[in-house]
């Protein structure tokens, strides 16, 4: 056992950290996602070509691909680092984490060549057109459909919760192509320009009142066939590969955005008074302040542990629903945690300019977003626990 | 980073587990726990011959120098079997006798670590906490009356009670925690001392035996008080640490047992004509069983390693202990819940590991304990 940072992985730290120092720029101002203009777009789009050009963009991907051939530990330092210097929001996020690695791993030479460089310069941007309005849960049950016709695929229907769709260029869509077959065995993986005539976006509000996800329509939509990403009708276990590296993915980044939560949620408790007593000094603001830590930790631990195995050569597996499970059901209970400490005040859109409170709506998102908590205990108590089917 | 047992300690993690397999069953835990002590000679000097006791103390003494992380791979082992009697207690002595070091750990130790000499520590009060304020500590050192030790030889006393000791009764020596002016002390006292009354206070956990300790002018020579002061609260709180390592490694250990037990129940029991793991309400508090248990692995393993490596041990400990200790009861109330009617039973074995788990809960702080140590160190 052997918590320390490997040499190698310090010096990936360091020369990261001095590349980040030099290259990092101002932050945007006021911004909270969602509620972007061109120039917020810009920005991210700016940031994705620097880190191209520094040689950072697609850590963790293969040399051969242009990547830098990180380790999992590497890649999570990586993330963890690009956070904690402020950098801009990760515009390539899908393309780089999701997307480009399964074009890897199923996608044919000329598919490879023509998306895996362009996803890397942030030339392009992905989406991940994948929940239905009537296919969350049960995504298999997906209905948007497509028919060949020719070279083409013509595909029609609605996906929704798409993050970035409103600025991406291209979409990886999971289509059905066979109604006849068992659900799971009628879906294909298609990649869509999302500037072919009839793709229309609609922005999404949400309760905490912005806009950070999209509905999508298509409509009568032309996709050529060489677009297929991996066999017909196999799209279900393309699309599953992705869904498993989406939750081992998360944990590095979001960590660092709880720590500084917890950070000024500690800053506020030192120098607020209720009834003339320091938040610091009631016995019951202590408690739920240790706790808070306690479960930070906890994540912080879990997620290195993964990382081990990982690094060890075990794939991401069914374990990666026990962070997704863990840190969406944390961060609700760190929310709550700093609502209850501030009070009264937390509600107020003039305090922290409303971020407690935006925080605290945003977090019942994370038990639904990238699978439910219910669908990540089904998925732990069958594929890990070994017990029998529940639905 | 390698955040994972390395090989040999993986092959120490299967010996300790064979062997807990092979010599104490289930049965036989339940036939020591209706004893008086709860052990079984031939049973104690077969674990120290394993090297079991203080495996992680220096080889000077007779230990196995090993570290905190193997100490806490054979702590889970025999918490998964339920394992009774004093080896939790006994290295907690052992590891405050090694740390104050001096001619009575030499004297005591290797008979400790070859199992013919048995040690325990009398340390917390009624009406005190395991925090150890001397100002509030009702056993007390004191010089017929006076309120100096230094120049006595044989008229120093010691009064008071102790409650919670582990298999008093069993130990040839008491180490004990006490108060002297406004400073703690340590002492080691033979249990045959004149005016030292042991009582047994059954508890919650029949496989570990609980004493109370009455002092009265018991009389403690200069060569009994092993530190005091700065010297006494650092030996107690680093042995404490390691303590803590084990009794959460050992909550660890039931962690894993209620959850393979659970969880092969659920695949077995049928109602309405299916197996009850079949049912989502059922799998989901399986799941939450792993996540707790998988989680509680992390915190301690981490503590471990951040006491093997001299980290800030202190905060490493308390989050585990605040975790683990938590997680546990969560564990065996989702356990209980899952067997029904079956797992209320005395008949059923879950019930021992559920009042281990209560009793380990408890010791050495229990989360609202180390929950305002962490706020300290957090908050000031």
């Amino acid at each position: 056992m052997d918590l320390n940072l490997t040499p190698d992985e310090q010096k990936f730290r360091d020369e990261l950290r001095s590349w980040l120092a030099a290259n990092v720029p101002e932050p945007w101002p006021g911004h909270r996602r969602g509620e972007a203009d061109a120039g917020y777009w810009d920005h991210l789009r700016d940031w994705q070509q620097k880190l191209f050009g520094g040689g950072w963009a697609g850590v963790s991907w293969p040399v051969e691909y242009g990547g830098r051939g990180a380790s999992p530990i590497q890649q999570s330092i990586f993330l963890a680092e690009v956070a904690r210097a402020r950098a801009p929001e990760h515009f390539g996020v899908i393309g780089e984490g999701l997307v480009g690695p399964t074009i890897m791993a199923v996608g044919s030479e000329q598919q490879k060549q023509k998306f895996l460089p362009r996803i890397l310069s942030g030339k392009d941007i992905w989406c991940q057109g994948y929940s239905e309005p009537n296919s969350g849960s049960d995504l298999a049950s997906l209905s948007t459909r497509a028919i060949r016709d020719g070279e083409h695929f013509v595909v029609n229907g609605q996906k929704i919760w798409t993050s970035f769709a409103q600025i991406a260029d291209w979409c990886l869509l999971l289509v059905r192509t066979d109604t006849s077959v068992a659900k799971h065995k009628g879906i294909t993986c298609l990649l869509v320009d999302m500037k072919s005539p009839g793709v229309s976006t609609k922005p999404l509000r949400q309760m905490s009142g912005d806009s950070g996800f999209n509905e999508v329509f298509f409509t009568d939509v032309r996709v050529p066939i060489e677009n297929q990403l991996g066999e017909l009708n196999n799209g279900w276990r393309v699309g599953l590969v992705v869904l498993m590296n989406e939750r081992a993915n998360l944990g590095a980044s979001v960590y660092v955005s709880f720590e500084e939560t917890m950070r000024q949620l500690i800053e506020h408790c030192r120098t607020r008074k209720r009834n003339g007593r320091l938040l610091a000094e009631d016995p019951l603001v202590r408690q739920n302040i240790a706790q808070a830590h306690v479960e930070l930790e906890l994540f912080r631990l879990n997620t290195d542990r993964a990382l081990s195995r990982s690094n060890a050569g075990e794939t991401p597996g069914p374990e990666g629903s026990i962070l997704k499970l863990y840190w969406s059901e944390m961060n609700q209970r760190l929310s709550q945690t700093a609502m209850e400490i501030l009070g009264d005040t937390a509600q107020l859109s003039t305090f922290d300019n409303g971020n407690w409170a935006y925080r605290y709506l945003r977090s019942r998102g994370n038990t639904i977003e990238g699978g439910t908590s219910e669908i990540q205990r089904n998925i732990l108590a069958e594929r890990v626990l070994g017990m029998p089917k529940s639905y | 980073m390698y955040f994972d047992l390395s090989k040999p300690q993986k092959l120490l993690q299967q010996s300790v587990r064979d062997f807990c397999k092979r010599e104490i069953p289930i049965s036989r835990v339940r036939a020591l726990m209706e004893t008086d002590s709860a052990m079984d000679d031939s049973l104690w000097m077969e674990m120290a011959e394993q090297g079991w006791i203080g495996l992680h103390l220096d080889e000077q003494y007779g230990g196995l120098g090993l570290g905190p992380v193997e100490l806490s791979v054979v702590a889970e082992e025999l918490g998964r079997a339920c394992v009774p009697g004093p080896w939790l207690s006994t290295n907690w002595a052992a590891t405050l006798l090694a740390s104050i070091g001096g001619p009575v750990a030499s004297e005591l130790l290797p008979g400790v670590f070859d199992g013919s000499m048995r040690i325990t520590i009398a340390a917390l009060e009624e009406q005190g906490s395991w925090s150890f304020d001397p100002a509030v500590m009702e056993t007390r050192l004191s010089e017929n009356g006076k309120k100096t030790v230094t120049e006595a030889v044989t008229v120093n006393v010691l009064n008071g009670r102790k409650y919670l000791v582990q298999h008093a009764q069993q130990a040839d020596h008491l180490l004990c925690v006490a108060g002297v002016d406004d400073e703690l002390c340590l002492l080691t006292i033979p249990v045959a001392s004149d005016g030292l009354r042991i009582t047994s206070t059954p508890g919650i956990d029949a496989t570990r035996k609980v004493y109370q300790c009455d002092f009265s002018n018991v009389p403690i020579r200069r060569d009994q008080i092993l530190a005091r002061g700065d010297e006494a609260r650092q030996a107690l709180q680093q042995s404490q640490n390691v303590a803590m390592v084990a009794v959460c490694s050992e909550m660890l250990g039931i962690l894993q047992w209620l959850l393979k037990t659970t969880v092969e129940y659920a695949k077995s029991r049928k109602q309405f004509d299916r197996v009850i793991g079949s049912f989502q309400v059922v799998q989901h508090m399986c799941a939450d069983l792993l996540l707790l248990t998988e989680s509680a692995r992390s915190a301690v393993w981490n503590a471990a390693w951040a006491l093997q490596e001299n980290l800030d041990a202190n905060r490493a400990v308390a989050v585990a202990k605040v975790y683990v200790s938590d997680a546990v009861r969560k564990a065996g109330n989702l356990a209980v819940q899952s067997h029904g009617g079956i797992g209320f039973t005395w008949e059923h074995d879950l019930h021992l590991y559920y009042k281990r788990a209560k009793a380990d809960e408890y010791l050495f702080g229990d989360a609202t304990f180390h929950r305002e140590r962490l706020a300290e160190m957090i908050l000031g």
